[in-house]
């Protein structure tokens, strides 16, 4: 067989999604976030409503999202997302409006807007990347660090007497009224990215019916955070990060 | 055809929020705080979604209410916030934003006595804040500083026109005074809110997705790692303001041209001044004033020839002195300059401007 045989669609089983562009990325490897790019764009394709999408980039490792997906992105101030977001949603309420966060973004200097904008039930998707770590600035403690975990600002490990306890800011948004829909997943097996491509599915099918706010938490390797090759930063994974935080829906409300 | 509902009276907080309905804004995002609250208090009452279909938001706080304008205004919407003294300090966080990523934005600063929470009274203490820029980077906002209800209410047209044409942040610098004081106000017509199919063709560079498949993607983003490509960003930006600078300056005077004496004063201290200078003529005195209309641009080459024929400049101001120093170097000292001011939310009478300026004897 020739490279052109092979390449014919009736051929082809797997390809890049077509709004993801040829830029190399800069996500170390064994990276959550390049995995859950890949999930945005393919999902993006199969509805096709990149013409009415609007995306909001975290400060974070994320930052550069905009590199990758062809679609139009707003850069927000760090742990803002949801706030622009929102005022994106009522000025363009035909629109697919989400922001895509990390946990120091999303849960410590935006856990005001992060909640204020649930709570309002803005229809918008929230996709919140939990690595327990501050990535990008070189692996300092998260709100969503475990105890005992060792980051470049608490290198004896995390103690609830110096630094609090991990927060399970899912499980509170849960418990708001603006939420429809608020799920953990993680994409560390093939399994478990299936579920998580689900997940985005209706969480950005909600905002498009306008059912009120949804919130998918992707519990996530940052391999180079925690100093570990990309095997031992899955393993990890599983065996930390998923008892504290259990994967599955904590709530999830059809019409 | 103006109608009767046209002409109301009105306070100068009232007028913002009627004109923004009126001028065609897409969106208000604003928090209460006081002596400002009347604008998001009377878009409540006038509840224009169901008319206009104007967007109306409480925010949870000033910081989410100007990431809602960034957002807005780069998504190619007409958007505006409005704020106090200290809920506008919280604003500076993301005006950097929107000025190097050049989105249009209305802010309205309705000023109160500072440092910190202050008083509720009125006060111009936050001229530096608004004219150099109170958050970080080499950037300028337009500031507009208007001394009546009426030119509130036409101010925020005219910032419309401002912020679209030039794609900038654009500041009403107000006051407690004239938020509050009450004055007949005539309405401009209804201007239709633009439509998706306006938009994509007046901001093409918007974040919207409209048009994507025949364009290349757009993205709002301040951030550059490299170093020489966000100089030359830096660059592009003080162009465009070397060009507002030329053509944006607004300034207005009364009573200069037989003046020996000149006022330079903004907004309600210049509506002050003006009862001072029909006192101080009575009196014999020529005194003129000279309102900087733009707080930035500045009128500076209106000052320095108005400051070759003066016999003293007056600044006057409500607070210890700050736009004292763009007169002082734009006047390039040609003439000598007094200050007369009062901070914290103390208003100053026409009494005591004639009064002060008459002890300062002949020159
Ligand atoms: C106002 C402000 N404070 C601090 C920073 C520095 N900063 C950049 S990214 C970041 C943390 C990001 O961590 P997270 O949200 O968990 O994202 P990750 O990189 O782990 O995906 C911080 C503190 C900033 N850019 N802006
Ligand atoms: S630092 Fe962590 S979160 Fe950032 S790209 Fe590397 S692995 Fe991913
Ligand atoms: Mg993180």
């Amino acid at each position: 067989m020739d490279e052109k045989t092979i390449k014919s669609p009736q051929n082809i089983v797997y390809q890049k999604p077509r709004l993801m562009n040829d830029t190399p990325m800069h996500y170390c490897p064994g990276c959550g976030h390049s995995i859950v790019h890949k999930l945005v764009a393919e999902i993006l394709d199969e509805m096709g409503i990149e013409e009415k999408t609007i995306g909001v980039c975290p400060v974070g490792c994320a930052v550069f999202a905009y590199r990758y997906l062809d679609i139009d992105w707003i850069e927000a101030a760090h742990g803002r997302a949801p706030a622009c977001a929102s005022a994106l949603k009522r000025l363009w309420p035909e629109h697919l409006v989400f922001t895509y966060q990390g946990d120091g973004d999303l849960a410590c200097i935006g856990t005001g807007e992060t909640i204020q904008t649930l709570n309002r039930g803005e229809n918008i998707t929230v996709i919140f990347i939990n690595n327990a770590i501050y990535g990008m600035t070189g692996g300092q403690m998260a709100p969503t660090t475990l105890m005992g975990m060792k980051t470049s600002t608490c290198p004896y490990g995390r103690q609830a007497d110096l630094h609090g306890f991990p927060l399970k800011i899912s499980d509170i948004a849960a418990t708001l009224e603006g939420t429809c829909y608020v799920t953990r997943q993680a994409v560390n097996t093939v399994g478990n990215i299936a579920r998580a491509k689900k997940a985005i599915r209706q969480a950005f099918e909600n905002s498009l019916q306008g059912r009120g706010s949804s919130l998918v938490e992707i519990v996530s390797t940052c391999s180079a955070g925690w100093k570990m090759t990309p095997v031992q930063s899955n393993q990890w994974l599983t065996e930390n990060m998923l008892p504290y935080y259990p994967l599955g829906d904590l709530k999830n409300i059809k019409d | 055809m103006q109608k009767d509902n046209d002409i109301l009276l009105l306070k100068g907080n009232e007028a913002i929020a009627h004109a923004a309905i009126r001028y065609g804004y897409d969106g208000f995002f604003g928090y209460p705080i006081t002596p400002q609250s009347e604008i998001l208090e009377t878009l409540a009452l006038l509840k224009p979604w169901e008319t206009t279909g104007m967007v109306v938001l409480q925010s949870e706080s000033e910081v989410a209410s100007i990431n809602m304008i960034y957002a807005g205004g780069g998504s190619g919407k007409c958007v505006l916030t409005s704020s106090s003294s200290v809920g506008v300090s919280l604003m500076q966080e993301v005006i950097p934003y929107m000025a190097i990523c050049e989105v249009p934005g209305l802010i309205v600063s309705v000023q109160r006595g500072g440092p910190g929470l202050g008083t509720i009274q009125p006060s111009q203490s936050d001229y530096r804040q608004a004219t150099c820029g109170g958050g970080n980077g080499d950037y300028r906002t337009i500031v507009l500083a208007p001394c009546s209800v009426q030119e509130s209410c036409d101010m925020v047209g005219l910032a419309k026109e401002l912020m679209m044409k030039w794609r900038t942040p654009v500041i009403i610098l107000s006051d407690g005074s004239i938020g509050q004081m009450m004055e007949k106000c005539i309405l401009p017509p209804y201007t239709p809110r633009r439509t998706d199919e306006e938009i994509r063709r007046q901001c093409p560079w918007a974040t919207n997705g409209l048009g994507l498949k025949d364009r290349k993607p757009n993205v709002m983003t301040s951030l550059e790692l490299d170093q020489a490509l966000m100089e030359k960003r830096n660059r592009e930006l003080q162009k465009k303001y070397a060009r507002i600078q030329q053509e944006e300056v607004r300034a207005e005077h009364y009573h200069t041209e037989d003046a020996e004496t000149l006022i330079v004063a903004f907004g309600s201290a210049a509506r002050i001044s003006m009862g001072a200078i029909d006192n101080l003529r009575q009196q014999g005195h020529k005194v003129g004033l000279l309102r900087p209309v733009t707080l930035w641009p500045f009128p500076e080459k209106e000052i320095l020839e108005l400051a070759s024929r003066m016999k003293r400049i007056v600044v006057v101001e409500l607070n210890e002195g700050q736009m004292l120093r763009d007169v002082q170097w734009a006047s390039q000292f040609r003439c000598p300059i007094e200050f007369i001011g009062h901070s914290g939310g103390v208003i100053i009478t026409p009494d005591e401007i004639s009064r002060k300026i008459s002890e300062m004897g002949k020159l």
